[in-house]
């Protein structure tokens, strides 16, 4: 590698996908931008928070990603390395996946041992008499009892289950781990347990986590940076400490004011966002979140803010464009 | 009604069974509460843990081969177990209403909005359809939906999941309810929209004098919401109190362990572990020996073998547990 400082673990360029929906049967195709030009990079070691409200883009982010959703535009770079080029094993043995549902995306006909060892069988990963052995492995490492080894996931209570998804993402040795919603089908006796597990693990086997989240408390627990999404586009990112102490965007401003925290006596926030959420097919002109937004001024519904990079935090939004702000 | 100013539901040894072919289940295990008048009581727990159930028993629509059992069950001095069905349909949508998390379990996805909204009105009420739709849009307007006049004439399916669940609000005071049941009413939603939905029941609330019963398993919703507080074990309550004694001084172990496993900000350190608590709920087939939460339980002893008493420890703070409320260590500041 030509550069000097090791490249992004995984990184972004202006990613991008775009579905063709229709909105009634007799009605054209319309394109519907669910990613629309995204650039992040995590560094190894590193945890990426990704937030935002349904159905803004982050699960097909997390997608495109794993290399299960084709990008229509940008590119994705694992390691400095374009992931197009590489063949389905190597990006399976660099990134896996824990969804959020621990009860349907284990196969109930299913052994536990099979279910673990699938991604090693799929992509043809040592013999048969390794896998035992690595199955083993993980099922300590994850606080599985080896007694579950021949069992089925309907043995298993919620956190168990969601200890062989977790297993079954790390038994490929993964440098990249994408948990979309890992915990918000669990109570939160078993969550604590299954974060308390990912952040033992992440030290333990040097993991990058990307970590999608609509609890803004466990966000802030685990990840080291956070990137807030909007209509398909990152709109603030910065280091945790930071857009936790000091959000920037009108729009995380609002998010965070929502969060409930368990402290009796403060009330209900009313975070005054309104309820017309945007339709994703036919995006409000300018800032996509003008209608929403109580800071904004009339350039908001003509100009898209284009993003603002300083000391490692990214806005877009006027109110911090100095040539917006001058103008105003 | 009779019954002194201010008082509406009433709960005594509330129990629901459900047979099953490995024996009985015995999903909600003799709960007593009151709820009063433009009181809020927040009911939590864990998953399976009876809340629920609960609520269904409440509003007279458990499944049909579950049965209910209680030593009082009145609502403003009403025998609700003396109701007929047809007695109890009536009740139903008139003095109590329900707000489920999935809101297409109440909207029938054939009929518009509007027509629904009329309907719950006028199934009750000798009201026009005029003035029926009139309501409709003045709760539309209330739980926040512009252009609501326009909306009658939509579909459920026409809506995102934060209008139907509006929607669904709108239709559950369409008469005014003296009580309102929540289960889970936010779980699926954003967290914004939360808590604009959580804002607008809190206003209604107070506009309407309505007792309400929310059922989360959200500890930060329950901290916000809750005048009083039920925690929910195993088809037990284990613990009762106001939100700010349960949340400065929880007093049964199962409650204490819940609030250390969730991150506070500013409490918890990030990257730090979480309190756990560690194995299962028992089986709720047949009886549980002793306290049903011995085998998760830190402090438990050879005392917790036999059924735990329901301490006194003030007006309407109890707790289940054999340990003296002093003897349970505090939650340590960070
Ligand atoms: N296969 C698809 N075909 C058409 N539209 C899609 C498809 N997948 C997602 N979308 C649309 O793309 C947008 C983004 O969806 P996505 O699932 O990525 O959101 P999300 O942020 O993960 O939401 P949630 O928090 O609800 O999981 C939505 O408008 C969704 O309806
Ligand atoms: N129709 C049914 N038949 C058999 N068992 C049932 C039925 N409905 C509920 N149960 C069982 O009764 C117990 C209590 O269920 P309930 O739905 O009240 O739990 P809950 O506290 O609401 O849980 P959650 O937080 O997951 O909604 C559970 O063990 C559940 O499996
Ligand atoms: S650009 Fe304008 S509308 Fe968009 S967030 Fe900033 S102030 Fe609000
Ligand atoms: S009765 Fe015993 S086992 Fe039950 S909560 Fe109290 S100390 Fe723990
Ligand atoms: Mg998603
Ligand atoms: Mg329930």
């Amino acid at each position: 590698m030509p550069a000097t400082t090791p490249a992004p673990t995984i990184a972004t360029e202006d990613l991008a996908c775009t579905f063709q929906v229709r909105q009634g049967i007799f009605q054209p195709k319309r394109p519907l931008k669910a990613v629309n030009g995204v650039s992040i990079s995590v560094n190894k070691g590193e945890v990426l928070g990704l937030v935002g409200e349904s159905g803004c883009g982050k699960s097909t982010l997390a997608k495109m990603l794993l290399g299960i959703q084709k990008p229509t535009g940008g590119r994705i770079l694992i390691d400095g390395e374009p992931l197009d080029g590489l063949d389905r094993k190597a990006v399976a043995r660099r990134i896996q996946p824990i969804f959020q549902d621990p009860y349907s995306s284990l196969n109930p006909r299913k052994s536990i041992s099979s279910i673990i060892s699938l991604p090693l069988r799929v992509h043809g990963v040592g013999g048969p008499a390794d896998w035992e052995r690595q199955v083993k492995e993980m099922m300590d490492l994850c606080g599985l009892p080896q007694r579950a080894y021949d069992g089925y996931p309907n043995q298993l209570s919620g956190g168990q289950r969601q200890r062989v998804a977790i297993a079954r993402a790390l038994v490929m040795r993964p440098e990249v781990v994408i948990c979309d919603e890992p915990t918000s089908a669990l109570d939160v006796s078993v969550q604590s347990q299954i974060l308390n597990l990912l952040l033992d693990l992440q030290k333990e086997l040097g993991l990058t986590y990307v970590l999608i989240s609509h609890n803004l408390a466990v966000v802030q627990h685990i990840a080291t940076r956070v990137a807030v999404m909007y209509l398909g586009r990152i709109i603030e990112q910065a280091d945790s400490e930071t857009l936790f102490a000091a959000p920037r965007h009108p729009y995380t401003r609002a998010l965070l004011d929502s969060v409930l925290t368990p402290e009796p006596g403060l009330g209900v926030p009313d975070a005054q966002l309104g309820a017309t959420f945007p339709n994703p097919i036919d995006p409000p002109s300018g800032c996509t979140f003008h209608p929403r937004c109580p800071h904004a001024m009339p350039v908001c519904r003509q100009l898209a803010p284009r993003p603002l990079a300083a000391g490692g935090s990214m806005v877009e939004c006027h109110l911090h464009d100095p040539e917006q702000a001058t103008a105003a | 009604m009779t019954e002194p100013a201010g008082f509406s539901l009433d709960v005594e040894n509330l129990t629901v069974s459900i047979p099953l072919a490995a024996g009985t289940l015995r999903a909600v295990r003799g709960i007593s509460f009151r709820v009063n008048q433009g009181e809020t009581l927040c009911i939590v727990g864990e998953s399976g843990c009876g809340k629920s159930l609960t609520s269904l028993a409440l509003m007279g629509l458990l499944p049909a081969k579950a049965v209910r059992g209680a030593d009082r069950l009145t609502l403003n001095g009403v025998d609700l177990t003396a109701l007929s069905e047809r007695q109890m349909s009536d009740v139903r949508g008139e003095s109590m209403a329900m707000i489920f998390q999935e809101p297409m379990t109440s909207l029938n996805p054939a009929y518009t909005i509007g027509n629904q909204l009329e309907e719950a009105l006028r199934r009750h009420r000798p009201v026009s359809r005029a003035e029926a739709r009139e309501r409709a849009i003045h709760l539309l307007e209330k739980v926040g939906i512009t252009a609501a006049a326009s909306r009658l004439q939509q579909y459920p399916h026409q809506l995102s999941g934060g209008l139907r669940q509006r929607v669904m609000i709108a239709m559950a005071l369409m008469c005014g309810p003296d009580l309102l049941i929540c289960d889970e009413p936010t779980t699926a939603l954003d967290v914004t929209i939360q808590a604009q939905i959580l804002h607008l029941l809190r206003d209604l609330q107070r506009e309407f004098h309505m007792a309400i019963i929310l059922i989360t398993h959200d500890l930060g919703v329950v901290a916000r919401m809750a005048d009083r507080v039920a925690v929910m074990y195993a088809g037990e309550i284990v613990e009762t109190g106001t939100a700010a004694e349960v949340f400065a001084a929880p007093s049964h172990p199962y409650t204490k362990g819940l609030l250390q496993c969730i991150p506070i900000p500013g409490r918890t350190k990030r990257g730090e572990h979480l309190g756990s608590i560690p194995g299962v709920v028992p089986s709720l087939i047949g009886e549980i020996a002793g306290c049903a939460f011995a085998n998760r339980c830190p402090h438990a002893a050879d005392a917790c073998r036999s059924e735990p008493p329901a301490r006194d420890l003030g007006p309407g703070r109890m707790v289940r547990c054999v340990l003296e409320p002093g003897a349970v260590p505090q939650m340590e500041p960070a």
